[in-house]
């Protein structure tokens, strides 16, 4: 894919990008209509009274877009949840994106985020220092803890050739079970607790925040994240070298280049940015204005989320950052989709598939979409790439 | 691909020519050194906590030809076995081993550790190691990764990147689970798995092949597809009828007449459930269809080579499409393991991610069906062993057993298995010219 010069916008890109979010929800009314047994039963009567079953489709489907509408962007409220659910996912999208650009697939980014959830939440509870540095401190162990765990992967893929995807995977499960251990020592469980949950985390390392919403200090830090690796792949020599590695190993070796020490670099930067969503998920407050306590299942499924957000953002920040937001106002949206409406929530995790799936496959939008296909000579490559994966 | 060569320091006697090392070699030969030499010091220090005597029992209270228990003097075993370990890092290390030595060097550090740490674990405790359990329960829990991993052979083979195997195991589980409650037929629900898989598979093929998709992005969008989907339909449909369409028969273990009352191996081989025995004849079929056939040899060109395949003729999409959809066929087959063999019903993301450690199965085993089967078979014994020494209450927590699996597999990953080759062609869209 050749880069773009300039700041000339991409217009077709746009167009194909709206259109495969066209496409998505079109796909996914269908879902709706077709899984509702009373709505689906209308369309027998089709012929005879057609109003019955579009009406029914209709009010099925948008009031469950309306409220998925609702729940992102109606307000300030809704719009801050958006926020707050989209900082530790651009954080750990930007992760997994730098990975890919040096040719490495980082499935890990769930258990980068999980060890820097825990690292984050113990200094956050455990420890007692002055206003300020103790959110730093946490801030940092977390981001400190994320960059290990993931550097443990690039190590061994420097050092013994071992295939990062298989060393991900499993160490997923290993912090996964760490976390489920610790929750059952002292040093973790809340006094007097049986189940396996931590003391809530110091109000001097909570991320402060605006007033009654979710907005709060996490989500200056994703686009501060964002903004500094633009500029670390865009003006230093390290992003250069990341980059270099991810086009063509044997022509960065040859030019001279480490191709192991850049493969780890590439995964502590991916580990510590993973590192500080699983951090947002333990030191961010809620609405109640305190950060959930550490428990097995705070990090969500963060990490596995944010390949799809660094595929969508094409691993580059600005995209990590929008595809960050649209999938935080759809799991945002999506609570209240299931609980207004009685559309289950799932909905949109198959609204994110589709949407990367279209964006991907310009070809088949194009093909789907008539008036686009006139100019389909034109069509260039703009699917997103990974990188030399398959070395 | 390395411009250092080191002369090897094998001399033998007469005059065969000196073989040269290369640094990808020597690197790998160091590591399973290295390796095997902390197992052995990992024994020798598991020495000081050993006492009493080690009892395997061969087999279940159950079976009908009673074999007996075997016991081992715990510390002179595991002693023993902590020096032939540390034997064999040093003679890997110092590197003067013929290759023949070496292979049987290496088997020797594996049994050894393996019978030094199950003596360890089993030692002076109430109850022996059930060694029957250990091994039928390896098969079983292996059943689905090796179908899974002949889903990835098959696609890799011909050059199409399978991220998405879990996704096609959820799939299929959810299709057989569906199919299986509604009509109460396994060979039904078997047919409803394979769709779902062979569904799955065609997806995967449309985008990789005709839209040319990057390949890992696909296999992870098709994985959140197949979560989103079925989640959604079971929310909205299943989950409210759950007693007419989540209630899918259970495999039960047949036992193969005459062969199952073969002392010990007879239990662990011959009564398991239909899946079992048809991911064993899978490998075979895999094995044959891939090294055996035309169709394989022209899967396997598609995948290294394609430009050359092309040039005498052979369909580089068609091959790709029939080796996806092929594959299909074993994915969706690995997928109905979890619905109808381990629970009859269908819970939402039930595959808990096999269909990665498949992937990491086939990885490891170098894209050979054997080998991936080699390395599925490795994962179940581990995970096996994990829940079988729970039951032995040893000093290592449960918590910590549970991730041994995951922790070995990282293990051999790195120590043993080294730097993997994939096909050459393996997740590039071809572009006919």
């Amino acid at each position: 894919m050749a880069e773009r010069r300039g700041w000339a916008v991409p217009w077709r890109d746009v167009l194909i990008t709206l259109l495969a979010f066209v496409l998505a929800f079109v796909v996914g009314a269908v879902l709706m209509v077709v899984s509702d047994a009373e709505v689906s039963s209308q369309f027998a009567y089709l012929f005879t009274a057609p109003s019955l079953a579009l009406g029914a489709s209709w009010d099925k489907v948008s009031s469950a877009y309306a409220a998925l509408f609702a729940g992102s962007l109606g307000g300030i409220g809704p719009i801050t949840e958006t926020t707050a659910q989209a900082a530790p996912l651009i954080c750990a999208g930007l992760g997994v994106g730098l990975a890919f650009r040096a040719g490495l697939f980082n499935i890990g980014a769930q258990g980068q985020a999980v060890v820097g959830a825990m690292v984050a939440a113990w200094i956050g509870f455990s420890w007692h220092l002055p206003p300020g540095l103790h959110l730093l401190v946490a801030l940092a162990g977390g981001v400190l803890a994320g960059a290990l765990w993931a550097g443990i992967a690039g190590v061994l893929k420097a050092r013994a050739g071992a295939h990062e995807v298989i060393v991900t995977i499993m160490l997923n499960y290993v912090a996964t079970g760490l976390l489920a251990f610790a929750l059952t020592t002292t040093a973790f469980q809340r006094p007097g607790r049986t189940d396996p949950i931590s003391p809530v985390v110091d109000w001097n390392a909570t991320m402060p925040r605006l007033e009654g919403t979710r907005l709060h200090l996490g989500f200056l830090i994703a686009l501060l994240a964002a903004a500094a690796v633009w500029f670390l792949m865009e003006r230093t020599t390290s992003g250069f070298r990341v980059k270099a590695v991810g086009l063509n190993p044997d022509a960065s070796r040859t030019a001279g280049m480490s191709v192991p020490s850049t493969t780890v670099l590439a995964m502590l930067l991916a580990g510590g940015l993973a590192g500080l969503a699983g951090v947002q998920a333990a030191l961010g407050p809620t609405v109640a204005g305190t950060p959930t306590p550490l428990s097995a299942g705070l990090v969500g499924s963060i990490g596995f989320d944010a390949i799809t957000v660094a595929l969508l953002g094409r691993s580059r920040p600005v995209g990590t950052v929008l595809a960050g937001l649209l999938f935080g106002a759809l799991h945002a949206g999506g609570l209240a989709m299931q609980s207004q409406a009685g559309t289950s929530a799932e909905l949109t995790t198959v609204l994110q598939a589709l949407i990367v799936l279209f964006v991907a496959a310009p070809a088949l939008v194009t093909t789907v979409v008539p008036f686009l296909r006139a100019r389909r000579a034109s069509l260039t490559g703009t699917t997103p790439t990974t990188g030399g994966l398959s070395s | 691909m390395s411009t250092t060569i080191r002369p090897h320091a094998e001399t033998p006697a007469g005059d065969q020519p000196v073989r040269l090392e290369s640094r990808e070699e020597r690197t790998h030969r160091l590591s399973v050194g290295v390796l095997v030499l902390l197992v052995g010091v990992l024994l020798a220090v598991l020495t000081l906590s050993t006492s009493g005597t080690a009892r395997f029992a061969l087999s279940d209270v159950f079976d009908e030809v009673q074999l007996p228990t075997l016991s081992l003097p715990g510390l002179p075993v595991v002693v023993l076995c902590a020096l032939l370990c540390l034997l064999a890092g040093a003679g890997f290390v110092v590197g003067r081993l013929s290759s023949r030595l070496r292979a049987l060097a290496g088997t020797v550090a594996g049994v050894a550790f393996l019978l030094g740490f199950l003596t360890w674990a089993a030692a002076g405790r109430d109850l022996p190691f059930p060694v029957s359990n250990q091994l039928s329960g390896t098969l079983t829990l292996a059943t689905p990764l090796v179908l899974g991993a002949l889903c990835g052979v098959l696609c890799e083979r011909a050059g199409v990147v399978n991220v998405s195997i879990e996704g096609q195991f959820l799939t299929a589980a959810f299709t057989s689970a569906l199919v299986g409650s509604i009509t109460g037929s396994i060979p039904l629900a078997l047919l409803a798995a394979v769709a779902g898989g062979v569904a799955m598979a065609a997806l995967l093929a449309l985008f990789a092949i005709r839209y040319k998709v990057d390949q890992v992005v696909l296999g992870v969008v098709l994985n959140l597809l197949a979560v989103g989907l079925t989640g959604f339909v079971f929310d909205q449909l299943v989950q409210p009828a759950a007693g007419e369409l989540n209630d899918a028969p259970l495999l039960t273990p047949v036992a193969v007449p005459g062969l199952s009352a073969i002392p010990l191996l007879g239990p662990v081989l011959f009564e398991q459930n239909a899946l079992a025995y048809l991911a064993i004849a899978s490998v075979l079929l895999v094995w044959f269809l891939v090294f055996r056939t035309s169709w394989g040899l022209r899967v396997r060109a598609v995948g290294e080579h394609p430009e050359a395949a092309d040039t005498v003729g052979i369909s580089v999409r068609g091959t790709r499409w029939s080796a996806v959809l092929v594959g299909g066929v074993f994915g969706g087959l690995g997928g109905a393991f979890f619905s109808l063999a381990a629970t009859g019903s269908f819970t939402k993301e039930m595959t808990v991610g096999n269909g990665f450690i498949a992937l990491a199965a086939l990885i490891m085993g170098r894209w050979h069906p054997v080998w991936a089967t080699v390395m599925a078979l490795f994962f179940g014994f581990v995970t096996q062993m994990a829940s079988q020494l729970q039951t032995l209450s040893t000093p290592v927590p449960s918590q910590f057993l549970l991730l041994l699996p995951y922790v070995a597999t990282v293990v051999a990953v790195a120590g043993l298995i080294g730097r993997v080759r994939a096909p050459a062609a393996d997740g590039v869209p071809y572009d006919k010219p």
